[in-house]
């Protein structure tokens, strides 16, 4: 059986020999062309003059395009069409691209792009999301609120009123490979496009679009990416179709790839935010109702950012019922790069906030953090009297309103209006149907009144108390810090609990193909995307297990939109959900095949063929697998197949914000110790433990993997990774130079992984859980450890009000408000 | 004329690229794509490279490296850490078997790394990577795999080029390559607007980011004179061309607290590159060397022509950007006591390895008889240039060292500095943490545990 074998990444042995092949390292023709962008060097402001002649005029330029060149502007959005590929008579930001520069190598053009004289007629920049405010520049209309129960009543009734404000900070996603495509032109005007990104259809889609071609005649494939995180979802739109645009133009194959400074100006990061709250609370900190309020600084297009903020609404529970609760979300429109997906989509800023609120609560009625926190727990399902079927949702449910991208008391986007839907985009603003499940007596509903059936967070984190020996720690924590003046420790644990599904809930689909050769071997193809996660080895083991082989009996193949179509973005943590069970649904169709006709040899029925360790078992014979296929080929049965798999049971209404969003949840709990300095807010990660909910994993090194490097990656979100924008709107860390991810010493000294190991009570591929984004969330615990640390250095008077990123000039500032200097 | 090197065990002789050509771009466009670029300045290590000559084998990033800088040598990247039949290098092998690549993209450069380490019998995995950013696996399968391959044999092809390059018969580079200072001397003199390349570690982002064409052009690395370290009479003389590398093991013993800073200074790549001498010329205000080496009271020796002449550090920088440096003349080497038991250095990024500082903060102070009887503190990313707190040190001097003592000179400097608020840091944040590294210092010297960085979980 290869599921749920530790086996190592199916490239790993190319890896680490340097034969792995990204874009850039495919062998182009000799003609190939590269490509740079001009960008702007304002942030708001019309366009006056332009003036290439000098970019026209350097070595080796071979076509400079600009917007006079394209009259019919290509879009690049993967939602509102509201981002030009080049800009239009005003720019937006400061990194937007202006101007195309066509050449012979990739220097050439990187130099020839320096060369445009671009003359602007500045105008007043938005740049924070006071200034949005203040200038109600937004998405959508309004912003967007959703209730359950009567918040404002139940603060006012409230024993103690808790309030306050932080900032959160965004993320660079510092994929180590950046943006890059490459386009080649076919016979009869069809189109070959390489793209590292997650959305191999979307980028089919909008080359179409720009080209005026059918999908038909683009074909994307994708190999493999160095790192995604959600920053190749739609950040590689305009470099693929940059590179389609050119290539047409010039009749050669065209190259693309930001150099990382210009990566870094010109894509969008995950969203900072502000986040309001106001909570009331009874003595033991339970609370009793609650209030958010969420200003995400979203940039100049609206890119993802309305289900990045939606998911952030969607994360503001956690693990913790809140029976009275509003949250109000503005998606601000600023002159800044446009914000865009990042690993948990908007859930780490929703889970951050809540997190800091029972962290503010705490301190506030001065009980133990972790005690505050399971009192405001959901119901676990054991407590709740068992486990409470859910109603199968049909998808042609009758009181589905209309088409899917009719929402009603929605604004329409002006693409929606003119029919131009992106089908294949989570941007899309829209919502099925408006079907509310009615809630179980017995069960807690979350703020978009979900049920919470699988809830395992008590056992889960009573298991991490125990082995992290969290209360012991604490103790000895706090006896240290009595008798150290200068440096302080602080621990912390935080749970995680993340939905799992696109909410648009269209995306929620897959498709696979499988070959199976005359000799036996396998070809493996669906519509994931592999960036890293293992996602191609998880499926091949779906796929193998499916025959009885081992999994490097499946040949894995790229991505391609000519084999699969119709790809939902490898996005959502959803890939192995949703490819593994296409891909099971193919090699099952091709088995039950081949039972068929073997059972049919030997007179027996289907059923009691057995594909086991490499041979098919029928009748008391045992054959190899090879020899059952050819005699299957030769016999004309068909060995291929696809397959195709779509998610029961969720139903959603983004407007009003309720129904079943996601098919289930992941959970997760994390215990971080940290040390400070109060006289440099200097501050370290001691060691961390992680206990973390796959189900029954279908690959455990590979979902170990995806926990570890997830959390340091949070904590790294909420410490050292801090983006600063000067006072024009420019990005002044725009290079590892001066935005720092975790380096290797900062991992913590001691880490300590496991994964919870019970099957996920749904039924999902081989009863795993999702694990991309949810270990993201783990992080938390690293901000929450600082705030103990911090509140180490006062008399416990004075909240932290620790602001994230961490940094140590923030933890500096907070040591000093706790000491009350 | 053409440079000649040896590439993964077999000569290459390479002519006609401009002299400013990046290892990496050559390198990839000789269809060797192993190796990738994932910053092309020198911060992530994708490109890291293993360069071996006389006096070893070290690892570089190759986004930042010259051609002519290999003239003479060994160069083995990623598919040459293989063996000649194609088997896996145990750290290959075992970051295959411990899952140390994810995504892959940055797995080369981490192989090269490690290799190396290997290699050296470098055990410290956490210095030799800090130069290899990961975004990953969060670095523990990497180390895992590291340890697993502690003590394991070297591969024989890994040993090769240390003989190979021994015998290799390298000729004329045709670039101007210097063997001594008396050569540079008389040709930086004829050639006063060239540019010296030693490290090529700031330099290089000249070329791979301001996209700058620079000539005439010096590749110092052959100036053996000029890599000397000698201790005479309680000072240790540094030649310009001595790496951070070297300087780092020079001072391990005699100056713990100097090697300690070298230790988070950048990354392996970029200390096996950098010299002391282009840390100090180029003259950033952010630069870690200035600020040790003034609070040492180091002596600047600068060479123009034949003529030779001296100085105590701190007046070499003038102001921002500006030195005592005239036309034709460089920096030939640096002189400070080889001991200084009350040195110490603190230096405040936003992380703690191979990032530049925010504040860098170097104090010592003698202290006799419980009086303080001299004090030299000096910072970088203070002001325009590394300078000393003078009134802070005015404070102290000839006072008892008490902790009133050290609250009114920490109050001192807020006379000493303006700092300036970055990306880095705020002003006031500098100003703040700058008096309170005097504070530090105090309870350091007393033995109160005073580092993050040194507290066990």
């Amino acid at each position: 059986m290869s599921m749920g074998k530790p086996l190592p990444h199916d490239a790993a042995p190319l890896h680490v020999t340097g034969q792995a092949r990204y874009i850039d390292d495919l062998p182009f023709p000799a003609n190939a062309l590269h490509l740079a962008f001009g960008l702007s060097t304002v942030a708001h402001g019309e366009i006056t003059g332009v003036d290439l002649s000098a970019v026209r005029a350097a070595p080796g330029v071979v076509a400079v395009l600009s917007a006079e060149d394209l009259p019919d502007m290509p879009d690049c959005s993967p939602s509102a069409h509201d981002e030009p590929l080049l800009a239009v008579g005003t720019v937006h930001y400061v990194g937007q691209p202006v101007f195309l520069v066509v050449a012979e190598s990739h220097l050439a053009a990187r130099k020839a792009a320096r060369l445009g004289k671009i003359t602007y007629r500045e105008l007043p920049a938005l740049l924070t999301v006071d200034d949005a405010l203040a200038a109600n520049s937004r998405f959508e209309q309004g912003p967007v609120i959703w209730a359950k129960g009567d918040a404002g009543a139940a603060i006012a009734k409230a024993p103690r009123v808790i309030e306050g404000s932080f900032e959160v900070g965004g993320q660079e996603h510092f994929y180590l490979e950046g943006q890059v495509a490459a386009a080649i032109p076919l016979e009869g005007g069809d189109f070959m496009v390489h793209s590292s990104t997650q959305h191999p259809t979307e980028v089919q889609h909008k080359v179409a679009h720009a080209l005026h071609l059918p999908m038909s005649a683009v074909r994307v494939e994708v190999r493999r990416m160095g790192g995604g995180f959600g920053g190749k979802e739609s950040q590689g739109n305009a470099l693929a179709i940059a590179c389609a645009v050119a290539a047409k133009a010039t009749g050669r194959p065209c190259r693309m790839r930001y150099d990382r400074d210009d990566d870094m100006v010109i894509t969008g990061k995950r969203h900072d935010l502000r986040i309001k709250y106001r909570a009331g609370v009874d003595a033991e900190g339970r609370i009793l109702g609650l209030e958010f309020l969420h200003l995400f600084r979203c940039g100049w297009s609206q890119d993802l950012s309305l289900p990045v903020a939606d998911r952030a609404m969607l994360h503001s529970d956690n693990c913790y019922h809140l029976p009275h609760i509003r949250i109000e979300s503005h998606r601000l429109k600023t002159n800044t790069c446009s914000a865009t997906a990042y690993r948990g989509f908007g859930g780490p800023q929703g889970m951050v906030g809540i997190e800091r609120v029972l962290d503010h609560v705490a301190f506030v009625v001065g009980r133990e953090p972790l005690v505050v926190r399971k009192a405001n727990f959901y119901r676990a399902m054991a407590a709740a009297g068992g486990q409470p079927p859910m109603p199968e949702v049909s998808r042609t449910d009758g009181e589905t309103t209309g088409k899917p991208w009719e929402t009603s008391g929605q604004k329409m986007s002006k693409a929606a209006k003119e029919g131009e839907v992106d089908l294949s985009s989570r941007g899309a603003a829209a919502s099925v149907g408006s079907h509310v499940l009615p809630p179980d007596g017995r069960v807690q509903t979350t703020p978009y009144h979900m049920p919470v059936e699988d809830f395992i967070g008590h056992e889960l984190v009573a298991e991490l108390e125990r082995t992290s020996d969290y209360a012991a720690r604490k103790a000895e924590i706090a006896a240290w810090n009595k008798q150290s003046p200068v440096l302080k420790r602080g621990i912390a644990l935080t749970p995680v609990k993340f939905g799992i599904s696109f909410t648009l809930t269209w995306l929620n689909q897959a498709g696979a193909l499988v070959h199976v050769y005359q000799d036996g071997s396998i070809a493996l193809n669906h519509g994931g995307t592999e960036m890293g996660q293992g996602l191609f080895q998880k499926v091949a083991q779906v796929t193998a297990a499916v025959f009885g082989l081992d999994a490097g009996q499946v040949k894995i193949t790229a991505t391609d939109t000519a084999k699969v179509p119709n790809t939902s973005a490898t996005a959502a943590s959803s890939g192995a959900d949703l490819n593994g069970m296409a891909a099971k649904a193919a090699a099952e169709t091709i088995r039950g095949r081949l039972a068929e006709f073997i059972a049919e040899k030997h007179q027996v029925k289907p059923a009691t063929v057995k594909f086991v360790d490499g041979t098919v078992r029928v009748a008391g014979e045992v054959y190899d697998w090879a020899r059952v296929v050819a005699w299957a080929y030769q016999a004309r049965v068909s060995l291929s197949s696809t397959g195709f798999y779509s998610t029961p049971k969720i139903i959603w209404d983004r407007v009003k914000g309720t129904g079943r969003p996601f098919f289930y949840f992941a959970y997760g709990a994390a215990v971080t110790e940290v040390v400070i300095d109060r006289l440099t807010g200097e501050n370290r990660i001691l060691r961390a433990d992680l206990l973390h909910d796959t189900g029954t994993s279908l690959n455990p090194a590979l979902d170990i993997g995806q926990v570890e490097g997830a959390y340091v990656q949070g904590a790294g979100w909420l410490t050292t990774e801090e983006l600063v924008w000067d006072g024009k709107g420019r990005l002044s860390t725009h290079a590892p130079s001066t935005y720092k991810i975790p380096a290797c010493s900062d991992r913590p000294r001691v880490f300590n992984v496991a994964l919870w190991g019970k099957p996920n009570r749904e039924d999902s591929v081989g009863k795993s859980k999702a694990v991309g984004e949810p270990p993201f969330m783990l992080g938390i615990s690293a901000l929450m450890a600082l705030s103990d640390a911090v509140a180490a250095c006062g008399d416990g008077s004075v909240y932290p009000a620790l602001d994230a990123p961490a940094t140590a000039e923030r933890v500096l500032m907070a040591v000093r408000r706790v000491e009350g200097v | 004329m053409a440079l000649a090197f040896l590439l993964n065990g077999t000569p290459v002789r390479v002519e006609g690229e401009p002299p400013t050509r990046t290892l990496l771009d050559w390198l990839r466009t000789s269809g060797l794509t192993g190796t990738k670029e994932g910053c092309n300045e020198g911060d992530c290590g994708a490109c890291t490279v293993m360069v071996t000559d006389a006096d070893g084998s070290r690892a570089l990033n190759a986004c930042i490296l010259f051609l002519p800088q290999l003239h003479g040598k060994a160069v083995r990247t990623v598919e040459g850490i293989s063996g000649p039949g194609g088997e896996m290098h145990p750290v290959q092998a075992a970051m295959v078997q411990h899952h140390g690549s994810q995504c892959g993209f940055c797995t080369p450069g981490f192989v090269v790394s490690m290799a190396v380490a290997h290699l050296n019998g470098d055990r410290a995995h956490d210095d030799a990577l800090a130069g290899n950013l990961c975004r990953c696996t969060g670095y523990a399968p990497i180390i895992r795999a590291a340890e697993a391959v502690e003590g394991s044999p070297v591969p024989a092809w890994m040993q090769a080029d240390r003989e190979a390059v021994r015998v290799l018969a390298a000729g004329e580079a045709g670039v101007f390559r210097p063997s001594g200072s008396d050569e540079l001397a008389a040709w930086y003199l004829a050639n006063p607007d060239a540019v010296l390349v030693a490290g090529a570690t700031d330099v290089g982002l000249w070329v791979t980011k301001q996209l700058r064409d620079l000539k005439p052009v010096a590749f110092l690395n052959g100036v053996r004179d000029l890599q000397a370290i000698e201790v005479q009479g309680g000072q240790l003389h540094v030649g310009a061309c001595v790496t951070i590398a070297s300087l780092r093991e020079a001072v391990a013993d005699r100056l713990p607290s100097f090697a300690e800073m070298l230790r988070r200074y950048a990354s392996a790549q970029v200390r096996n590159a950098a010299t002391i001498g282009g840390n100090i010329a180029n003259g950033s205000p952010i630069g870690d060397g200035p600020p040790v080496l003034i609070a040492l009271g180091a002596t600047l020796h600068l060479r123009r022509g034949d003529e030779i002449r001296s100085m105590a550090l701190e007046d070499f920088f003038l102001e921002y950007r500006k030195q005592d440096r005239r036309p034709g003349e460089f920096v030939a080497g640096v002189s400070f006591p080889e001991k200084a038991d009350a040195l110490r250095c603190y230096k405040i990024s936003k992380r703690f390895d191979q990032d530049i500082s925010a504040v860098c903060g170097c104090f010592n102070v003698t202290v006799e008889g419980g009086k303080v009887t001299s004090a030299r503190i000096a910072f970088g990313g203070m002001a325009g240039v590394p300078k000393r707190a003078s009134l802070c040190e005015a404070a102290l001097v000839g006072k008892a060292w008490t902790e009133a003592t050290v609250e009114a000179a920490a109050e001192a400097m807020a006379g000493d500095f303006t700092p300036m608020t970055d990306m880095r840091a705020s002003a006031g944040y500098r100003m703040l943490t700058a008096q309170n590294l005097m504070r530090r210092y105090f309870h350091d010297l007393n033995g109160t545990a005073v580092s993050v960085l040194e507290v066990a979980p």
